[in-house]
């Protein structure tokens, strides 16, 4: 099959170290090479990045949109994992 | 933008690029709605409305387009500007428009078209991009003046569509604005530079502005009373704010802004109505705003033609980049085996 565009890159962006790479958008590129060059051309113009990371749009894997609530919703009856479930005694309840 | 060509579970490679579930089915839409009516995002992969997919699609690449063809008229003036600085601040300022181009490509991408249907769309007189880039820059002045007034009115369009109901046209546009508040201050330093200029400087000034300010306010679109797709891009969450209401922010914010300049807006009638609360403005000439739109504009000829050129002088650097990657490829299997 003739491959006329050039392939989709998605663009993560560590915006200074000490903080996690984060999804910013995306790029077409030929290769590797250049999908971070242009990803520094259109995403870190301004000091925005310290690090890039490009990824090939189709070599990510993403849930299914329809499956949100098989996926998501068992967490939905088990607030006690969260701190704000148990309530203590005044005198402690800031530990 | 936002892995509009991600692998979905159990798709087929081919369908990997589709986009959004275009099936029409009342379960869906009933939770489409209850999603705009919390206001929350809708999501590349959420199912939407087919027309919904297709006003976004319509609206986020007319506006990509508009920002390509917008680094025409300023590019125009790259090897001319006065200064190194003046230079260097215009050169970064066309890159960002063509940075703004991108993002907003990509994320109509999200939406199942391709970057060269859309590319395509504009070439072939299909698509639209802004009346406004089919005015020419005929002195150094109307530089400044896009910056203040064209994407001043562009910012007051665009803020409203930082809480649009589509994640990633909503996402783009948070960043599009963020860079768009310097486009409009360099020109109104430009401006106020060429202001404590000399006289023939001051007069440039008014010219510049003479020229663009009704264009600029035919920037917001016809009255509401007019507008072809207001309403229900209203009820989508596309559009929060109407194109008249913003049209009257504008030139409430302008006014001001032109006295600080020390020019005369072109509108007689342009008076405080303390009653309303804001500006009273003269009648826009429908006729040429129609006129530009349909392609009879001083410009658009132009303006097209030169975009055409550079897609058609390009198409070789394209082919060269693919098939180096196909060799390298190659080369890399050849090693592995």
């Amino acid at each position: 099959m003739e491959r006329k565009e050039w392939p989709l890159w998605e663009v993560f962006i560590r915006s200074r170290n000490g903080l996690d790479h984060k999804h910013c958008g995306s790029v077409h590129a030929p290769d590797a090479g250049m999908a971070l060059q242009s990803a520094r051309d259109v995403y870190t113009r301004r000091q925005e990045g310290v690090s890039i990371w490009v990824v090939r749009a189709d070599h990510i894997h993403a849930s299914d949109p329809d499956a949100k609530p098989e996926m998501f919703d068992p967490a939905d009856d088990k607030i006690y994992r969260h701190p704000t479930f148990y309530k203590l005694p005044d005198e402690v309840d800031h530990m | 933008m936002y892995t509009q060509a991600i692998d979905l579970p159990n798709q087929q490679p081919e369908d990997a690029k589709r986009g959004p579930t275009a099936l029409e089915n009342a379960a869906y839409q009933e939770e489409f709605n209850a999603k705009l009516a919390r206001g929350d995002f809708i999501e590349a992969k959420d199912w939407m409305p087919e027309a919904y997919r297709k006003t976004l699609i319509r609206q986020i690449s007319q506006h990509a387009h508009s920002e390509i063809v917008g680094m025409l008229p300023e590019g125009n003036w790259i090897t001319r500007a006065p200064t190194l600085k003046r230079k260097s601040i215009l050169l970064a300022k066309v890159q960002d428009e063509g940075g703004h181009g991108l993002y907003l490509y990509a994320a109509a991408e999200t939406l199942g078209v391709s970057r060269d249907e859309l590319v395509e769309a504009l070439h072939a007189g299909k698509a639209k991009y802004s009346s406004i880039f089919n005015y020419p820059t005929l002195t150094w002045a109307d530089i400044g003046v896009i910056g203040w007034l064209v994407d001043g009115a562009a910012i007051m369009n665009q803020i409203p569509l930082c809480r649009c109901s589509y994640g990633p046209y909503a996402r783009a546009m948070v960043r599009v604005c963020k860079e768009e508040s310097f486009h409009q201050r360099q020109g109104f330093d430009l401006l106020l530079a060429l202001m404590r200029g000399n006289g023939a400087q001051r007069e440039m000034v008014q010219h510049a502005t003479n020229r663009w300010w009704w264009p600029v306010l035919m920037m917001f679109g016809p009255h509401d009373s007019e507008s072809q797709h207001g309403e229900q891009s209203a009820k989508w969450g596309i559009k929060r704010i109407s194109n008249d209401d913003l049209r009257q922010k504008f030139i409430d914010a302008a006014v001001p802004q032109a006295k600080v300049l020390g020019i005369t807006l072109p509108d007689p009638e342009l008076n405080w109505n303390d009653a309303r609360g804001h500006y009273d403005h003269g009648e826009i000439d429908w006729a040429e705003f129609w006129n530009v739109v349909n392609g009879n504009g001083p410009c658009n000829r132009e303006r097209l033609a030169a975009r055409v050129k550079a897609w058609e002088d390009g198409a070789w650097v394209r082919a060269a980049a693919l098939a180096y990657t196909r060799k390298q490829e190659l080369k890399t299997q050849a090693a592995a085996a």
